[in-house]
């Protein structure tokens, strides 16, 4: 496996059939969403969707059976997670938890903690949020500040975690925070990883943030003395930064990182009409290629993850050059089809226009900025 | 890729990298034949690596043989191999005799057309063609000719055309040829490969050479920013020079994954939309990494001395010859459109 070769991913023909499956549920299930809803892509948020998903058995699909899960492949899971960004579907309700927190659980979690999760999840009854960024901890993550102090029976937690998606409705956080003292010749050490109960527990504070859109998906958590028991913990005490940068690596090359913006070239494509100009014909051509090529990328890495490879660069170029193009596409739209973006237009294709606008800053910071990303590619090609 | 694919590539690239040294590349360009060379590529089979079994091949898939390719990219191999594999194919798609020695096809232009009258032994063939690969160097032409009754593949001797010479960037001949061959009847036969396929598959060649010429690229542009040092470290230290180079990477490895969409599109239904995808994809990732390749290489990169621009020159060369990505761009674009946006996704799924 050298820095920038990916392996042709491995047919799958199970995949294939389920993929028929999936398109009818989601023919059934998003026949009245219209594509505003749609353009939140996996921000979309609804309970009783996830509820049937989780009935398919197409949330912890890899996960072994006696914990809800359903011993598919990494690349049937592939064919669940793409179909359902393509159409728009409102998962992110388990999405967070389907693709991270769950396997994170299932890798360190003690057995209590994994027969008690990790069927929530799979029935998609369980939302997850992320709690590692903090007001002074983005990109550097091991300067984290929250911490975790050692009391009769548990651990009393303080400290602010920030831009935490979902907090507001989530049922669980992945918290990460420091255990131990900082150490200046270890900046890796003494950080630890918790499970934390976002309905029950005592001195956490959730406090909206609004994005720029005016949208609220992003939440500051608040920890003054909040106590968590013995069996809070996830995974070895001090492991925490080697669990937290495995979890990222399940984060960065997934399709959400470049079909965000897919239902935005769905409505250019219906906008522009059977017979495009040259112009746009090109631009259209180029997106299809694109989107060909990063689609082969990122189904080689769940190939890889498949033979329980760890292909952390090739996640970090999958998500640099996806969410670059993420982030291409309403450029490349608005002047395709000149008029001015708008929430409140009639037409579908400038009411995608403007939500795409309005959200693509984030696509290149969330799960890892751009410019951290190629520095990882660089530490891969030897230069660091 | 699978295991014999790597292997194959393997043995061509220690085969190129014995005899394609620069001073080998530059002596070509000046227009030195590397006879050796072109020997060894024969002795090896590797211009009958595209042919079927049955019409004298070796029955390796497409997607192996394209595989040479790739490495013949990776070392700027000065030499028509792309193009006597493509020729081959060509005559052996009409079932005609492959004869030994470099090919090359023509025409290669789109809207290009040669003109085949009867003769009493046989086929007059005449015409105008642009363009043609190593027009100047090669014993024989697989040749597409419009026919009173339908196109016909035929294969033209070299005195069957005249040449004015003209080249790429990388002073690889490009050359403009003037038919008026007189053939037998048993060196021409009907054919159904339209130029569209045939400009298709030598677009998916070039893909493969693109992803080849990178990736020798980001090896030798990552080597010399570990080895130059400024202000007292490598350069490859600072952090401008490695957030160009992981782009660098980034489009090596775009090109590489459409290169491998081509090469296994070939002889696929529905090819010529996947491998316009891959050529448009591969251009692109040509253009930005000869530019990312000569910033961080420097002065030293720009001149004749250093071996760097025997591949940008390639690159920039390749990315426009089979269709660059305006016209493979404005094919695929006219059939998305076409297919409506409810398609597009199936589409995409369905083309690799």
């Amino acid at each position: 496996m050298n820095a920038i070769t990916f392996p042709p991913p491995p047919a799958s023909p199970a995949g294939e059939t389920l993929r028929g499956e999936v398109r009818d549920f989601l023919r059934r299930e998003l026949a009245n969403r219209d594509p505003r809803a749609k353009a939140e892509s996996w921000s979309g948020h609804d309970a009783d969707f996830s509820r049937k998903v989780g009935a398919m058995g197409w949330i912890g699909m890899t996960w072994p059976k006696q914990y809800g899960g359903h011993a598919r492949t990494a690349l049937e899971r592939y064919v669940v997670m793409e179909e359902m960004l393509a159409a728009g579907a409102p998962v992110s309700l388990h999405w967070v938890a389907d693709r991270q927190s769950g396997l994170q659980i299932l890798k360190v979690g003690t057995e209590a903690q994994k027969q008690t999760i990790l069927p929530k999840i799979a029935a998609g009854e369980a939302c997850f949020c992320i709690g590692m960024s903090e007001p002074d901890s983005g990109s550097d993550l091991a300067s984290t500040r929250t911490k975790a102090t050692k009391v009769q029976g548990g651990w009393l937690i303080n400290g602010t975690k920030l831009w935490t998606s979902s907090a507001h409705l989530a049922d669980y956080m992945i918290l990460f925070c420091r255990t131990g003292a900082p150490d200046a010749a270890n900046r890796h050490a003494g950080t630890s990883q918790f499970l934390v109960d976002m309905k029950t527990t005592q001195g956490l504070k959730i406090r909206p943030i609004h994005a720029l859109s005016g949208a609220h998906h992003f939440n500051e958590c608040v920890f003054t003395d909040a106590f968590l028991p013995d069996d809070a913990i996830l995974g070895g005490e001090g492991d925490g930064w080697k669990q937290v940068t495995g979890e990222l690596a399940f984060e960065r090359s997934g399709p959400e990182r470049f079909l965000s913006t897919f239902g935005l070239v769905v409505e250019l494509i219906r906008a522009l009409g059977p017979s495009p100009s040259e112009r746009a014909a090109i631009a259209l051509g180029r997106l299809s290629a694109h989107f060909l090529t990063l689609r082969r990328m990122s189904r080689s890495i769940s190939g890889m993850l498949q033979q329980g490879l760890e292909p952390a660069n090739h996640a970090a170029m999958v998500k640099d050059l996806g969410t670059t193009l993420e982030q291409e596409i309403p450029e490349i739209a608005r002047l395709l089809i000149t008029s001015e973006p708008s929430a409140q237009s009639t037409e579908d294709f400038l009411a995608v226009l403007a939500h795409s606008m309005l959200h693509a800053p984030s696509f290149s910071l969330r799960g890892g900025t751009r410019e951290i990303l190629r520095g990882m590619i660089a530490r891969g090609l030897g230069l660091r | 890729m699978p295991a014999e694919t790597d292997m194959l590539q393997e043995t061509a690239g220690r085969l190129f990298a014995d005899h394609f040294a620069p001073r080998v590349l530059a002596a070509a360009e000046h227009g030195e034949w590397p006879a050796a060379g072109w020997a060894a590529i024969e002795d090896a089979g590797f211009t009958r690596a595209l042919v079927p079994e049955d019409a004298g091949g070796y029955g390796v898939a497409p997607a192996e043989a394209l595989s040479i390719l790739r490495a013949a990219g990776g070392h700027a191999v000065p030499l028509p191999l792309a193009e006597t594999m493509l020729a081959s194919w060509l005559l052996a798609s009409a079932g005609l005799d492959i004869p030994d020695g470099p090919l090359s096809v023509a025409p290669v232009l789109p809207g290009e057309s040669l003109i085949a009258t009867p003769t009493a032994a046989g086929w007059h063939i005449a015409g105008t063609a642009r363009r043609i690969p190593w027009g100047r160097s090669v014993g024989a032409i697989a040749v597409r000719a419009d026919g009173q009754d339908g196109t016909l593949v035929a294969l033209v001797p070299r005195n069957g055309w005249t040449v004015t010479p003209s080249t790429n960037l990388a002073q690889e001949p490009r050359d403009t040829l003037v038919f008026a061959a007189d053939i037998g009847r048993d060196a021409a036969a009907p054919s159904t490969v339209g130029l569209a396929e045939l400009r298709a598959i030598g677009a998916a060649m070039r893909c493969l050479q693109i992803a080849g010429a990178l990736s020798h690229m980001l090896d030798i542009t990552v080597q010399y920013a570990l080895d130059r040092k400024q202000f007292g470290k490598p350069i490859g230290k600072f952090q401008a020079v490695q957030q160009n180079l992981a782009i660098l990477a980034s489009q090596t490895a775009a090109a590489s994954a459409a290169a491998d969409i081509a090469a296994e599109a070939v002889g696929r239904d529905g090819a010529i939309f996947a491998i316009a995808a891959a050529k448009m994809r591969c251009g692109e990732a040509a253009g930005a990494g000869a530019n990312l390749s000569h910033a961080v290489h420097g002065a030293i990169g720009f001149t004749y001395e250093h071996s760097l621009h025997f591949f940008t020159k390639r690159l920039w060369s390749w990315r426009d010859e089979f269709g660059n990505e305006a016209e493979w761009g404005a094919l695929l674009g006219r059939h998305i459109a076409a297919r409506g946006a409810d398609n597009f996704w199936y589409d995409l799924t369905d083309a690799a």
